[in-house]
Order: structure tokens, then C-alpha cells, then sequence
């Protein structure tokens, strides 16, 4: 997008400046990762994620955000190799940070699908309670074969019923979450009492996709419960997210799409007695720096033929194509012959977005024959379009008019190299910001990531 | 060279004894406090010993075998193990951490990235302690299988066919697990991240591996999404008490811990513990290392050792038993019993503190000095991992394709004596 410094933020001078909010998404297993950058370390190690979350957290972040993939990828029916591979196992590796953090908060994805609500109640609840209240859970609702095959009931969930299942899971965990009173724990030595009276109730739930009946193991956390974020953007993902998340993490990025969003939302919450500020609208964003606007654009361009390096573009096109590609040149044009359909797409284990393959084609073709563009030209305008390229002032311009502007909340910032993508960031952005009176100079002594997200306890 | 005995500590709640937290040094109110866990966890490393465990199961605690009971003077509340552990592992440097956990209603690809993640938060100090669960409310906790209640006096006895055949379906799928687990952890090889620029490959695709496994309870593919943990394979830890879960240990475990009542009890439990590795094939690395498991309360007299646990079992209202032995005594005649099972061929120890942090301070301040001067406590001085410093040896990986991968990197060392009457178990688990 381009970005304009000279634009101040319109605001209503009766509404007071809006607050960004602001989370660091660690990198991901996808071409958006630089593994080639000379500064690229493991993204499996401890230390690099020790490294991410401290520097998120010097830049106050509201909370760092991990991804999760519960099969490694394939392409062309082999394990797919061109990318970053690997993760921990979200919730352990988020313990571990907890240790290592005192304020920022900690967001994990977490599948309703290959999960159950008791135990993975249990253990969000565990992680808030190691965290002093800063656990949050990024509900995805993945159901397919493919990733089933990992698990005991394999591909039991139809497409129809997942947010279904969703919500019902939410359900249960929030019973299993508030079924300890306020005051339950006593501990009293003298009177030997360590638990209050008719402290922990039952739950006993049941419905279409679950039948739990238990006591939870824990009483509530600090923030009462851990935060619920969401990233559905399908008409049924949207309202469930209206109805039970706290913080959406968008597509949504450019400005009119980021406000048409932003309304569709919020006027959803209205429809259903939620107040506006209940649900917070973060949508990602990737960002490149440079001294001056020209030197980001450079720069811009050098991360893009990393991110998509000539195997990448090919196998890019690949998804839409629905087979071997192999035999173009990358730098050479688009190919003459029309995707074939396939049942299941090309590549399995990541997200899809069900379009018409030949009209993608026809698309593409005509604007690299327009352009003027190579298939990696053309691969890099979709696959390492960089949200914002500019100075940081420019950056932290457009991210407070987004947010003044009801564009967004804020955004998930993600870095491109492993651990230090986000430390130009937080060293020359996060200060314009504050400069401007729209960010926290500090944490609130002993918030919970409610708090300081601004959410109602 | 006298033979090495390992220490653990078995960490729970206020201690082991249920009224543990009334004690005037217990600190109830910081039970689910990571402050609390990385305190005692830190007086145990810098005593210098190998593991601590973490307690766990697929509920609340409850003081009977049954459901949930309605008792307010225990501990009640736990924070899940595995995350307790590994976050308290960047506190640490030098001590195994053990969690929990439980294989009958869990998810095996998740137990096993997650232990693999403790491993590589710990840089090399992870573990699991398998456990079932058997308890029929649990099973309503999930609410897809039922659990018909065990009656632990049978299946002890033995005497019930159906008991028995619950036992062995729990273990069955216990080993399963841990089987799924030990493909998933060697599913990457150690170089199988190669970021090789001019292919613009981040990985070598072949040294990624399907587990397909497949068995009566689940399947799964693999490979996983964590690369191999530090240690290859991080240690596993199997607490047993009869047939059925020896059976599991000398398959699937690095160190199976029982439970004697006394001498007699010891050497009928390892004629059992061979007979079982008769049995089973072994699917874990060898050797197996055996420990003996006690709850501890030390005092400076023996008298004054009785007073307390009887002021213990006045405040909880009945007399404290345990599925093992009691030591109440002073720290002489703790360490005595221990030497004695060091010479008895026993590998090492879990030691259960009746009380928190209390009596971990007898064993760090009082027993380990004497083991230390007996000279069983010499550890490999650069001991990097958990497994290093039990003499593990990291084990080779069952799918690796080259001659570097194919041999172990560590010499396996047995510390067992031949002339001990566990020997045959060992060799027999190994072939």
C-alpha cells in the first residue's frame, strides 16, 4: 500500500485518541519466513523464542501470538521443503515463556477439532495461572483428513459442523473456567480448611458434540479467564466470533477493507448487545523499514526474492495449477496451460480459500501480461506483498490513522526473520507511537493481558 | 568403582502426606505459584540431584480411589504438570524435569511434541512419567469411552478377569503412546534441517519420516511437527506396582520405579519384573534402570520422626498409608535403607517428601551428605543432558538412513553389577 505521511489522522476532536493495541506474531512456517537472512536462527530453540518475546515485550506489546500446524506440510504429495519447517508444541513452548516474560500477554492457536474441552481447559487454565493471568487462546476449527490422520478420530468432524463444535467447546470450557467460587481457596492451617464450602461445582454438560461431567482442577486466574481470539472471516466465522471472541485477527489490512471490516463487526456486536469495545480487530501485518521511504522500497524488493525464492514461485503457482510445474522458468512467463482441478488441492496443510482455479489463471495471466511480470514477479506481488514499506514515521502514521480511523484496533505485526524480525520495530516505531500519545509508554504494574487489552473483566 | 545411585524427588502439592499444608513451613497458598515450584526445584539442583517429578492426573484430587469426594482439608487444585515443568524450566539448568503424564484420554501426537518441547525448553533435561488413568469419572471427562470402576483390592489380587482385562487395555494403550512418542521424537533426524540456499531447500525431505502407527486404540501418521528433542529420546519413567505395568516398564521405560515393602517384597518384585521382560519385546532404548520409590519424613530422632507423623495423621483424621514405604526416621537411617538398596543392585531412588518444603531440606541438608561420603553420588562431570547424566547414552534413531545417524553418539554404560539378581532382567529386556 502507499503510504502518505503528510495525511494526520482525522479524529472527531470530542472522541479521545483511540489506543493501539498491538501483538507480535513469532514467524511462521511459510514463505513469509526469511531462513536464507544471515540473522535467521532455529525457530525451534529456546533462546530464539526467549529473544522474540523479550524484545515484544520492551515494546510493550500487548501479546506475542504463535501459530500452529498440527501436520507438516506437503506439496505434490512429498513433505513440503521450501519453507521453514518445525514448531514446538504451542502450550509447552508458551509455559516456557511465561518464565521468561512479566507482562506481555500469551496467545496460542488451539484446535477445538483435535482437542477436548476438558483437558485443553485445563491446561489454558494452567498456563494463565504460570502467567499471572496472561493466557490467550486463538481458536481454530481445522477439520480435515489430512490433519486427522494424526489423531485418534481422525476425519470425524464435518466441514458444516465445525463452528458448531467451536462454540460448544467455548462453552464448556468457560464452565470448566468459572466453576470455582472467587473465594474457593481457604488454606486456613488453624481450622484445617483448605478449600471454602460448596467451592467447586459440578459440570455437567451435554450436547451434540460433547458430554463433560467434572469438576475442573483449578480456581479462576487473575484475569478470571484466559482471552479468546478468533480469526474466522467466513459469515458463519464472523459471527461466531461476535459472539465469543475478544480479539479478531483479521485479513483485513489495507484501509477500506480494514473499515468495511471493522463495521461489519462492530455493528454485529451492536446487533447482539455486546459493547463495541468488547471485541478488539487486529488484522496482520507485515512491514518493511528503511531511513527513507525509497530505501524501503529497496529493501522491500530484497526480502521479496528471498521470500520467494525461484523454487517457492513455482511451487506457488503449482496450488493454483494442480500439478507439475516444474519445467517453467521462474523468471520466464506465466504458463500457457489451465490449472486442473484436483479434489484437494495440490498442497495439504495449510489454509485454503475455495476459489476457481482457472479464473485465478486468467486473472494472473492477463496482469503479467499487462506488467510486463516474470512468474516470480508475479508470485512475489501476492506472496510477499508487504503491508507497510516506509520510514517509521510513515509507519506509525498509517497504523494510528488505521486505528483513529476504524480501520482496525491495531495490528498482529509479523516479523520476517527469526528471532530479530520485530527488533527495528520496537526500537524506532514503537517510540513514534508513543510520541503521539496512541500506545502505552509502560505496562500497568500487574495487568492481566485483559487489562491490557482494555477488555471488560 | 562403586556404582553410581541416582537421586529423583517426587514433587507434589504441600508434600505427600495429605495434611502437609497445615505444617507451620508448608505454604499452601503458593501451590499453583510457578515462585513456589522453581524454589524447590532449585534446592534439589543445587543438591546436586538427577530428577524431579511432577504429579499429575486427568482430574481433581480426590483422597479415595473413587470419584470426586467432598473433602475440604486436602490440597485440592494442579496445575497440568507438563506446563508446570517446563516452565520451570528456564529456571534450571542441571536437573531432569519429569512431569505427568497422562496416555488414556489423551491425544499421542500432542503428548508427544509437548514432551519434546520440555526437552528443548530444558536443553536437554526432559522427561515423562506415564500414567494411566483408570478412574471411571475421569473417563466422564471426555465422555466417549466408559470406564467400569476398578476395585483396586482386585485387580491387586488379581482375582477378577474383567479387572485384569481393564489393566491390560490401559497399559496396552499406555505403551502405545509411548511407542507413538519415541517414533514421533526420531520422526526428524538430527541434520534434517539443512537451509541450502541454491535448491532453496530448508530441509532434506528424507530425513523427515512417517510413523504409521498403528494400533488397537488410535493411528497416526507422523511425522511430527517437532524436530528430534536434544536428547533423541527424552527419559521415561514408569511408576509399577504388579504383572501388567511391569510389563509396560520393561518395554517401554528408561527407568521403571516400584514399590517394596521391605527386603523380601524387593526380591519377589524383580523375579516379577524379569518375568516380565521375558515377555515383551522391548521397544525402548536399553538399559532399563530400576528404582525404588519412598515417602520420607525426617526428623532429628526417631521419636521425634513417630511424634510428627502422628501429629500429621491426628490433623488429617486417619493413619497416612501409601502404595510404598514409609521412612520416618531420622536421615541416618534414610540414607542407611538407601545404601542398603544401592548394595542390593538398586539403581537409584524417587523420594517422595511427606512434607514440603521440609522434608526436601532433610534429604538435600542431611541424607545426601552421607551418600555423597559413602561415594555413590559421583556424577559424569560434564553431564549436558539428563540422559548424559544417567549414563543413558543418547540413543540412535530407529529411521536414520546414514552410517553417522545409524551409530549411537554416546557409549551406553550399564552400572549394574553382574552378580545382582535383576541382572537377567536387563539382559533378558535386551534382547
Amino acid at each position: 500500500m502507499t503510504l502518505t505521511s503528510d495525511a494526520p489522522a482525522s479524529t472527531d476532536p470530542a472522541r479521545p485518541l483511540k489506543q493501539v493495541h498491538l501483538a507480535a506474531h513469532f514467524p511462521g512456517v511459510n514463505n513469509t519466513t526469511v531462513w536464507r537472512d544471515s540473522n535467521a536462527a532455529s525457530q525451534i530453540d529456546f533462546s530464539s523464542f526467549k529473544h522474540f518475546a523479550r524484545n515484544a515485550e520492551k515494546g510493550k506489546f500487548d501479546f506475542l501470538f504463535l501459530a500452529e500446524g498440527l501436520r507438516v506440510r506437503e506439496h505434490k504429495g512429498l513433505i513440503h521443503d521450501l519453507d521453514v519447517v518445525g514448531r514446538p508444541n504451542t502450550l509447552a513452548v508458551l509455559a516456557g515463556i511465561a518464565a521468561v516474560t512479566e507482562h506481555i500477554g500469551l496467545v496460542g492457536t488451539l484446535s477445538t477439532t483435535f482437542n477436548e474441552p476438558y483437558e485443553l481447559a485445563r491446561q489454558l487454565a494452567s498456563l494463565d495461572q504460570l502467567s499471572q493471568g496472561r493466557a490467550g487462546w486463538n481458536i481454530v476449527t481445522t477439520h480435515d483428513a489430512f490433519h486427522g490422520e494424526n489423531f485418534r478420530r481422525g476425519a470425524f468432524l464435518d466441514k458444516a459442523d465445525r463452528y458448531t463444535r467451536a462454540e460448544e467447546f467455548v462453552a464448556v470450557a468457560r464452565q470448566l473456567w468459572d466453576a470455582w467460587a472467587p473465594d474457593a481457596l481457604l488454606a486456613d492451617k488453624t481450622t484445617g480448611e483448605f478449600l471454602a464450602e460448596n467451592a467447586v461445582r459440578l459440570v455437567d454438560h451435554h450436547g451434540p458434540q460433547f458430554d463433560v461431567t467434572g469438576f475442573g482442577t483449578l480456581p479462576r486466574s487473575p484475569q478470571g479467564r484466559p482471552v479468546i481470539v478468533q480469526a474466522g472471516d467466513s459469515a458463519d466465522g464472523r459471527d461466531f466470533a461476535s459472539r465469543t471472541a475478544e480479539v479478531i485477527f483479521s485479513r483485513h489490512a489495507t484501509f477500506d477493507d480494514g473499515q468495511k471490516f471493522y463495521r461489519d463487526v462492530k455493528g454485529r456486536l451492536k446487533d447482539i448487545g455486546r459493547h463495541r469495545d468488547s471485541l478488539k480487530i487486529l488484522p496482520a501485518a507485515t512491514f518493511i523499514l528503511g531511513d527513507t521511504e525509497a530505501e524501503a522500497r529497496e529493501r522491500s524488493r530484497e526480502i521479496a526474492l528471498l521470500q520467494v525464492s525461484p523454487q517457492t514461485a513455482i511451487a506457488f503457482l503449482e496450488q493454483v495449477w494442480g500439478t507439475d510445474l516444474s519445467g517453467y522458468d521462474p523468471d520466464g512467463p506465466l504458463p500457457e496451460i489451465d490449472p486442473v482441478s484436483t479434489d484437494q488441492g495440490v498442497t495439504r496443510g495449510r489454509v485454503r480459500h475455495d476459489s476457481d482455479p482457472a479464473a485465478i489463471a486468467r486473472g494472473w495471466r492477463a496482469l503479467a501480461e499487462a506488467e510486463g511480470l516474470s512468474i516470480r514477479d508475479l508470485v512475489i506481488r501476492f506472496a510477499a506483498n508487504h503491508t507497510f514499506v516506509g520510514t517509521p514515521v510513515q509507519v506509525a502514521e498509517t497504523i494510528n490513522r488505521h486505528v483513529q480511523e476504524d480501520a482496525s484496533d491495531g495490528f498482529v505485526i509479523v516479523g520476517n526473520t527469526n528471532p530479530t524480525g520485530l527488533d527495528e520495530f520496537v526500537d524506532t516505531v514503537i517510540p513514534e507511537l508513543q510520541e503521539r500519545g496512541v500506545y502505552r509508554t509502560d505496562y500497568k504494574p500487574g495487568a492481566t493481558l485483559r487489562q491490557t487489552l482494555g477488555l471488560p473483566v | 568403582m562403586t556404582a553410581r545411585f541416582h537421586l529423583g524427588i517426587g514433587l507434589d502439592g504441600a508434600g505427600w502426606h495429605p495434611a502437609a499444608w497445615r505444617e507451620a513451613g508448608a505454604r499452601p497458598t503458593e501451590l499453583l505459584d510457578l515462585a513456589y515450584w522453581v524454589d524447590l526445584v532449585q534446592i534439589a539442583q543445587a543438591a546436586g540431584v538427577d530428577l524431579v517429578t511432577f504429579e499429575d492426573a486427568f482430574g481433581l484430587q480426590s483422597s479415595g480411589f473413587g470419584g470426586v469426594d467432598d473433602r475440604r482439608d486436602e490440597v485440592r487444585g494442579r496445575l497440568d504438570a507438563l506446563l508446570l515443568a517446563t516452565a520451570v524450566a528456564p529456571h534450571t539448568s542441571r536437573i531432569g524435569l519429569v512431569p505427568t503424564v497422562t496416555t488414556t484420554h489423551t491425544e499421542p501426537f500432542h503428548v508427544g511434541t509437548a514432551t519434546a518441547t520440555l526437552d528443548y525448553v530444558s536443553e536437554g533435561w526432559g522427561g515423562w512419567r506415564v500414567q494411566v488413568s483408570g478412574r471411571a469419572h475421569e473417563a466422564l471427562h471426555v465422555g466417549r469411552r466408559s470406564i467400569p470402576p476398578l476395585d483396586p483390592a482386585a485387580v491387586a489380587a488379581g482375582t477378577d478377569p474383567a479387572q485384569t482385562a481393564l489393566l491390560e487395555q490401559l497399559f496396552g494403550e499406555a505403551a502405545d503412546t509411548v511407542e507413538v512418542a519415541r517414533r514421533l521424537w526420531d520422526s526428524w533426524e538430527d541434520d534434517a534441517v539443512i537451509r541450502d540456499v541454491p535448491t532453496g531447500r530448508f530441509i532434506d525431505r528424507d530425513k523427515l519420516h512417517y510413523i504409521d502407527f498403528s494400533g488397537d486404540h488410535f493411528t497416526v501418521k507422523g511425522p511430527s511437527i517437532t524436530p528430534r528433542p536434544p536428547q533423541g529420546q527424552p527419559v521415561v519413567y514408569v511408576l509399577a506396582h504388579q504383572k501388567v505395568p511391569y510389563e509396560l516398564a520393561t518395554r517401554s521405560a528408561d527407568i521403571v520405579g516400584i514399590t517394596p515393602r521391605d527386603d523380601a517384597h524387593l526380591s519377589q518384585i524383580l523375579t516379577e519384573l524379569a518375568d516380565a521382560a521375558a515377555t515383551v519385546d522391548r521397544t525402548a532404548p536399553d538399559p532399563l534402570r530400576v528404582w525404588t520409590e519412598a515417602v520420607v519424613l525426617i526428623e532429628d530422632s526417631t521419636a521425634a520422626a513417630t511424634a510428627a507423623l502422628a501429629r500429621l495423621d491426628k490433623a488429617h483424621g486417619s493413619t497416612y498409608t501409601s502404595d510404598t514405604v514409609i521412612l520416618a526416621g531420622t536421615a541416618a537411617t534414610v540414607a542407611a535403607q538407601l545404601l542398603d538398596w544401592h548394595a542390593r543392585g538398586i539403581h537409584g531412588v524417587r523420594l517422595r517428601p511427606a512434607r514440603l518444603p521440609a522434608d526436601l531440606v532433610h534429604i538435600v541438608d542431611e541424607v545426601i551428605p552421607v551418600l555423597a561420603e559413602a561415594g555413590v553420588l559421583d556424577r559424569p562431570a560434564d553431564a549436558d543432558s539428563l540422559r548424559a547424566r544417567l549414563e543413558l547414552g543418547r540413543p540412535a534413531n530407529r529411521y536414520a538412513t546414514t552410517d553417522a545417524d545409524a551409530a549411537p553418539t554416546d557409549s551406553v554404560a550399564s552400572t549394574s553389577p553382574a552378580d545382582l539378581a535383576h541382572h537377567d532382567l536387563i539382559g533378558s529386556a535386551r534382547s
